[in-house]
């Protein structure tokens, strides 16, 4: 093959073809609508025609000579007996002729108008695509009532659009249906620089050629046929439309020719003009869509390309690919977290290119004589003039393989080492695709290391997985340095590793390392080989009478040195006295000085995978990611070697609890039972007292779902009290040390089940007054009746317990079912909008079209996986490693620091270079510690080249990585409000609905809610704070009212005033009756505590009216502020202090800030839009930042502020708040394409033909659907290598 | 209401002199336009009484870096969508 330079696309301009076009690139002019001849050759003229190309392999190409492969299809065209619409440009031709003159042609505005226009248009040119879209709606409104061509005088009249094809023109005479013909001579006449008016792009768009009157014919691979088994061919559904097409037309063409009656012709113009419709978008409304013989409708063009499986999103933003395989998963603790496990047959069918060389040859050679089946081999040779060779086929392998030569390359199999992407779906994050060292094993599984499942989300209870071979050397370095799991080991998300222990790993280290874990020196050696260590091993801790080392010895032997760690353990019980720390009586102090485990046990909080700040996380930022990965290697293999010797299993004993204590189960639930029966009894005999904001009945349901959670949780106690003592047991084993289950589970097993749920109440549904017809209607209400399951697993449920059980279950399964889509679709949107992010080589985060979204990324240009779980450098972990011998002068107290110390942070913070938070950070160490300048210069130092490490990359696609990381934990999140089994006054959305609603700039969100505070005088005060909260609390007549009625013999309507509500409210009767008296035409008066409010037009007094009044009166205005519908007052910390805050359910700022007693500078809403509009794009920015990690936050999942920040910036970068979906950043994207392959494909392709638009291909998505290189990371840079050449001589 | 401009939410604002924006726009080689924007319309605009064409220099407070400087490019409402 000789050396072909690819040539790079910079740009693709859109436009329409023109009738002349056409027929210039057409080979072949088709007539008959006929495809092949009896004996099954394709007929000539006919829409098979050889000319179009070739689907038949081995059939020659009549045009260009070429076979299957390489015929790229050729266009022919068809002559339309009369001209038909374009359905796609139907709206754009409507909007040109209302905006045309019916007798010139030219826009009708004045000359200086259009003048204006052009001027506007030359001047910002480069802006075309959006400004056409402006002026030409400008121009469409302002030419809406013309009645008069400026230019030429001629009247105009109105154009009625149906759809999807027909114009009429509403003349005088009447109403007269525009033919096509006419619509084309109109547009012929419009002169170019009208056209830029129109917002048409008169050199690369011709109005005129939006009206067909030459048909394209697509080649013979757009629309191949099928050969079905029975031997008949299938055409395609393009094929048949194709064919109707043709008929009609000859039919039309005849019938013009032979003179027949208008009628006839128009009829027969009309059907052509439905299958051309049809050809293009068989899915356009009102008309009926074609079908096929069978019934079913035809897929044409628009289908083709549209949404998921069609072209763009389908075929070209994602495809399928060659040198892939998949299979079903099987754990390995053998291999190295960074191998794959691959089958011999798969191994023997993927192959890697390689090139050869002089320094290969010899092995290649080998691979190609033990062909294509012994395994390993090779499958193809590629000679240098390209011709391919499939050693399946060849005779005599040995001579093949003496002829190579360098220069050739050889597929031969996937080996040990190779490089491989390996994936499970979804792909959320990007380690859901890590590079993996390939290991050819045996079997018909892929097999992989336990501890890489988290971030796969992988278990192995029939998943499968996918595996990609990279083809080049380019994109084999890449994976090997950018994608090995090593280098994924920490998360983007939080800072954090994602690839840990989990599960049994947990629990044998838990084991291991105990305080009475003993080893002989059998047990440490199997161990410590099985780990791979090799070393010397230290002295028994234990001499006489026999030499025995602890767990802890083991561990401290595969941590590398110099590792300084301490923290607690999952099993700490949260002293409250305060934690004993070294003397921690459960040995839950970790502490781990130089590589060795000094005391406490390790758990989860030591080496899981989703931990920061573990010793895992130490280990990775201290020494690397070989050394964190060997370190789980060794680790892995040994806890199994351990976990297997020792045993370890769980059992219906480890649940089992004696009858002592499962009578005081038994006895706290009855008691809970008595309680319930009680409160129901009060309930019903009217004693109960209702909460502030609820019903009576609600406060009933709220008061027994607490008892009965506080019974069940109580029980639980009691349990885990009993089977924990000693940590002996399976299950609490696994619970506490965070290995799998927790709390709730061995409550549930042991002890009781609890109350079932759903929506957050207990099960109503059923029959009338009980659930199930199993109670009697007067213990409907009680807690077994109503889904309480008194029953633990181990004893088992009753039957009406297991039926409440599934019911409450069954919602679980529900709920993850939905929010899968509903969360898969917000990360869909989420990558879309910030796909093409990226940082460029000045540190700023810009857009593809170089639009600056951040002046630094994160506002600290750190990177977050680079991060220490947020924050950008450790500066403790660096004084522990630098300057230990300063650590136990530590004191919580400030005192005085060195003069040179505060000069030297003062000079930093001018500077610039460090961040403040940084600098205030060393300034407060330096405050604490008695810090001299010499140690505070070395601390800097190392601080400064932590920090500088830190850093993001330029190329790194930040966008992408923002919308994975929270897209990911979005699957998490719930998809209901419903956690507040206590009293919960206000009830605000939550969870994902929440987080969806900021992410799409929702105008007014589902449960708009203010915080309003106070100013100083009145936050302290009750009653100023009731009076404040009375005035912003909107007050309706009704909310004071008893009874508002029709008065239909008095023709008026009464109000019955309730006196305690209208104090309640702050207000008099005559003050409500003097706001009343604004209502139009009525008068008001006032007659002891009623209000009579009576119209003064006679008409006014007619039922109906009244009725209406009624209604008005009902819900006037009287206090308080719009919107505003209720106020609680509630209490809130404030250093150290209580303060009185109004929650508000309704959101008003503008006016709410105005109301005398608020404090201006810290109420808030969640209301963005309206923050945008009162305090400023920024504070929107700040809000939505502040918003959004609440949401996160309550949900407990962690994210790092960044990804947040970075969507904040986004969204507010142009002055307003833009959503993320279609309708705002995805859809204001300069890149066709990029907006094509989003949503609404045809109609964005369609608009920007018609506009000239010119796609500069600048961002992610175009490059990869025209298969170019990405301008982001790698493909930032251009790597320029001047090759070594040997001199003759030697060098 | 000029107490706006006191509220938690909302960072110090101030309008950048001729000199100060050229040096700007020339360090990090663009254009105005390349700027994040804001809005004359907005409310802060409003009262510092900057603008379309004036650069905004904001000073914000920082979760990350303590305080961070960003700037805006004042614009008219309803161009240069």
């Amino acid at each position: 093959m000789s050396l072909r330079v690819p040539k790079r696309i910079s740009a693709i301009e859109f436009g329409i073809l023109s009738p002349d076009e056409i027929r210039k690139m057409s080979v072949a002019r088709i007539f008959t609508p006929d495809t092949y001849n009896e004996d099954g050759t394709p007929i000539e003229s006919g829409l098979m025609d050889p000319r179009l190309g070739t689907i038949e392999p081995g059939q020659r190409c009549g045009t260009c000579g070429n076979r299957m492969g390489e015929c790229p299809g050729h266009f022919g065209h068809i002559e339309l007996a009369r001209p038909v619409i374009h359905v796609g440009f139907a709206k754009i031709i409507n909007r040109i002729l209302k905006c045309i003159c019916r007798v010139c042609s030219r826009v009708l505005l004045p000359q200086d108008v259009i003048n204006q226009y052009l001027k506007r248009i030359r001047e910002n040119m480069d802006k075309w695509p959006i400004l056409a879209q402006e002026i030409s709606e400008e121009v469409a409104k302002k030419v809406a009532n013309v009645k008069q061509c400026p230019h030429c005088g001629a009247e105009q009249y109105k154009i009625r659009f149906e759809k999807p094809t027909t114009f009429y023109e509403e003349t005088p005479e009447g109403l007269r249906r525009l033919t096509p013909v006419e619509i084309r001579d109109r547009f012929e006449r419009i002169p170019d620089d009208d056209c830029y008016l129109l917002g048409i792009h008169p050199k690369r768009a011709r109005p005129e050629w939006m009206i067909l009157t030459v048909l394209p014919v697509p080649p013979i691979a757009v629309r191949p046929s099928i050969t079905l088994e029975s031997g008949v061919r299938s055409e395609d559904d393009l094929t048949h439309k194709l064919v109707d097409i043709l008929r009609i037309n000859s039919r039309l063409q005849e019938n013009i020719e032979a003179g027949a009656p208008q009628i006839i012709i128009d009829d027969l113009w009309e059907l052509l003009q439905y299958h051309v419709i049809t050809y293009f978008d068989n899915e356009v409304s009102g008309i009926p869509p074609a079908r096929h013989r069978s019934g079913r409708v035809l897929r044409t063009l628009s289908q083709r390309l549209k949404g998921k499986e069609g072209r763009f999103r389908g075929n070209l933003s994602g495809k399928r690919v060659d040198f892939s395989a998949r299979t079903v998963i099987s754990p390995d603790p053998n291999l190295s977290i960074n191998e794959v496990g691959v089958p011999e047959f798969v191994a023997k069918i993927l192959t890697v290119p390689e090139k050869v060389t002089e320094w290969n040859i010899e092995e290649l050679k080998m691979l190609v004589k033990r062909g294509p089946d012994q395994y390993p081999g090779a499958n193809y040779i590629i000679r240098t003039d390209g011709r391919r060779i499939d050693l399946r086929f060849v005779k005599d392998r040995e001579a093949i393989a003496e002829s190579l030569e360098p220069g050739y390359i050889v597929e031969r199999h996937l080996r040990d080492g190779d490089i491989v992407l390996f994936n499970r779906q979804p792909s959320l994050h990007r380690m859901s695709i890590m590079a993996h060292e390939v290991k050819v094993l045996p079997y018909r599984t892929f097999r992989l290391h336990l501890c890489v499942c988290p971030p796969y989300n992988a278990d192995f209870d029939g998943d499968e997985m996918n595996l990609h071979v990279p083809q080049s050397e380019e994109a084999r370095a890449e994976a090997r340095i950018l994608m090995r799991v090593q280098n994924q080991i920490l998360s983007p998300r939080y800072g954090g590793p994602i690839i840990g222990a989990i599960q049994d790993y947990i629990t044998s280290a838990y084991l291991l390392t105990r305080k009475d874990a003993l080893f002989t020196k059998d047990d440490v050696c199997q161990l410590l080989t099985v780990a791979g260590y090799k070393g010397d091993l230290p002295e028994p801790a234990i001499k006489k009478p026999v030499k025995l080392w602890t767990g802890k010895q083991i561990f401290s032997l595969l941590l590398p040195k110099g590792i300084n760690i301490s923290f607690r353990a999952n099993i700490c019980r949260g002293c409250r006295e305060g934690c004993k720390e070294t003397d921690c009586p459960y040995d839950a102090y970790v502490v781990i000085r130089d590589g060795k485990l000094l005391c406490g046990s390790i758990d989860e909080k030591g080496i899981g995978a989703f931990v920061p700040n573990s010793v895992l996380h130490r280990i990775t930022k201290d020494h690397g990611y070989d050394a964190a990965r060997e370190f789980l290697d060794k680790l892995g293999k040994m806890l199994i070697e351990h976990i297997s010797r020792k045993g370890f299993t769980m059992g219906l004993d480890d649940v089992e609890i004696p009858s002592e204590i499962i009578e005081k189960i038994q006895k706290i639930l009855s008691e809970a039972e008595e309680r319930v029966n009680e409160l129901i009894r009060d309930y019903e005999e009217g004693r109960l007292e209702r909460l502030p904001g609820k019903t009576l009945e609600e406060t009933l349901e709220l008061k027994i779902m607490e008892v009965l959670q506080e019974a069940r949780d109580k029980a639980g106690e009691i349990a885990v009290e009993y089977l924990g003592e000693e940590l002996n047991n399976a299950a609490v084993i696994m619970a506490e040390t965070g290995a799998r289950g927790g709390k709730l589970n061995i409550t549930q097993m042991a002890a009781c089940l609890g109350q079932q749920s759903i929506r957050g109440e207990r099960i109503k549904r059923g029959y009338r007054d009980r659930v199930l017809p199993h109670f009697r209607r007067e213990y409907g209400l009680s807690a077994g009746a109503r889904g309480f399951v008194f029953s633990s697993y181990r004893r088992g449920l009753n039957p009406i317990e297991f039926f409440f059980h599934a019911a409450g279950g069954r919602e679980g399964l529900v709920d993850t079912a939905v929010r899968t889509s509903i969360s898969g679709y917000m990360q869909r949107r989420l990558i879309n909008a910030l796909q093409d992010i990226k940082v460029e080589y000045d540190s700023t985060v810009r857009t593809a079209d170089g639009q600056i979204v951040q002046f630094r990324y994160g506002e600290d240009g750190i990177d977050p996986m680079k991060s220490d779980h947020g924050s950008a450098v450790n500066v403790d972990a660096i004084l522990e490693k630098v300057l230990p011998q300063l650590l136990d002068e530590i004191v919580p107290e400030r005192r005085k620091v060195d003069e040179d110390v505060i000069k030297r942070l003062e000079a930093l913070e001018r500077e610039g270079v460090l961040p403040k938070s940084l600098i205030d950070k060393l300034r407060d160490l330096a405050s604490r510690v008695g810090i001299s300048k010499e140690h505070f210069e070395t601390l800097l130092k190392e601080v400064t080249k932590y920090y500088n490490l830190a850093q993001v990359e330029p190329g790194e696609a930040v966008g992408t990585v923002a919308a994975q990381s929270i897209g990911e934990p979005g699957t998490q999140m719930t998809l209901r409000t419903f956690h507040f089994a206590g009293v919960r006054e206000l009830n605000v959305t939550l969870g994902l609905p929440r987080l969806i609603e900021i992410v799409d700039a929702r105008r007014n969100p589902s449960t708009p809610t203010m915080t309003v505070y106070l100013e100083e005088s009145y936050r302290t005060d009750e009653k100023k704070a009731r009076e404040v909260a009375r005035n912003i609390e909107m007050t309706k007549v009704e909310s004071i009212a008893d009874d508002i009625r029709m008065d239909l013999t008095n023709e008026c309507v009464v109000i019955l005033v309730n006196e305690h509500l209208l104090e309640n409210r702050g207000l008099t009767i005559d003050e409500v009756a003097k706001k009343l008296s604004r209502i139009k035409d009525v008068q008001v008066e006032v007659r002891d505590n009623f209000i009579i409010v009576t119209p003064k037009t006679p008409e006014a007094r007619s039922i109906t009216a009244l009725q209406k009044l009624v209604e008005k009166v009902r819900s006037y205005h009287l206090k308080g502020i719009k919107n505003i519908t209720r106020v609680v007052i509630s209490k809130k910390m404030r250093d150290g202090e209580v303060e009185y805050v109004l929650e508000t359910e309704g959101s008003n700022l503008d006016e709410v800030l105005r109301v005398p007693g608020v404090d201006k500078r810290r109420t808030k809403t969640n209301n963005i839009h309206e923050i945008a509009e009162v305090l400023g794009i920024e504070a929107a920015r700040a809000a939505i930042i502040e918003e959004a990690m609440g949401v996160l936050r309550e949900q407990g999942l962690d994210v790092d502020v960044r990804h947040i920040m970075l969507v904040a910036d986004i969204m507010t970068a142009t002055g307003e708040i833009r959503q993320i979906g279609r309708h705002g950043i995805s859809g204001e994207k300069p890149s066709v394409l990029a907006r094509a392959a989003f949503e609404v494909t045809v109609k964005q392709l369609l608009d920007a033909s018609a506009r000239g638009e010119v796609d500069k291909l600048q961002g992610v998505i175009e490059n990869i659907i025209i298969g170019q290189e990405i301008p982001l990371g790698t493909g930032m840079l251009e790597l320029f290598m001047t090759p070594l050449v040997k001199k003759s001589g030697g060098e | 209401m000029v107490e706006i401009l006191e509220h938690e939410l909302v960072p110090e604002h101030i309008i950048l002199s001729k000199r100060e924006a050229r040096k700007l726009l020339a360090n990090l080689n663009i254009k105005p336009e390349q700027l994040p924007w804001i809005k004359d319309s907005d409310p802060i605009v409003q009262i510092i009484g900057a603008k379309p064409g004036d650069i905004i220099k904001v000073i914000r407070k920082s979760p990350t870096a303590g305080t961070h400087v960003a700037y805006r490019y004042v614009i008219e409402k309803g161009r240069e969508k």
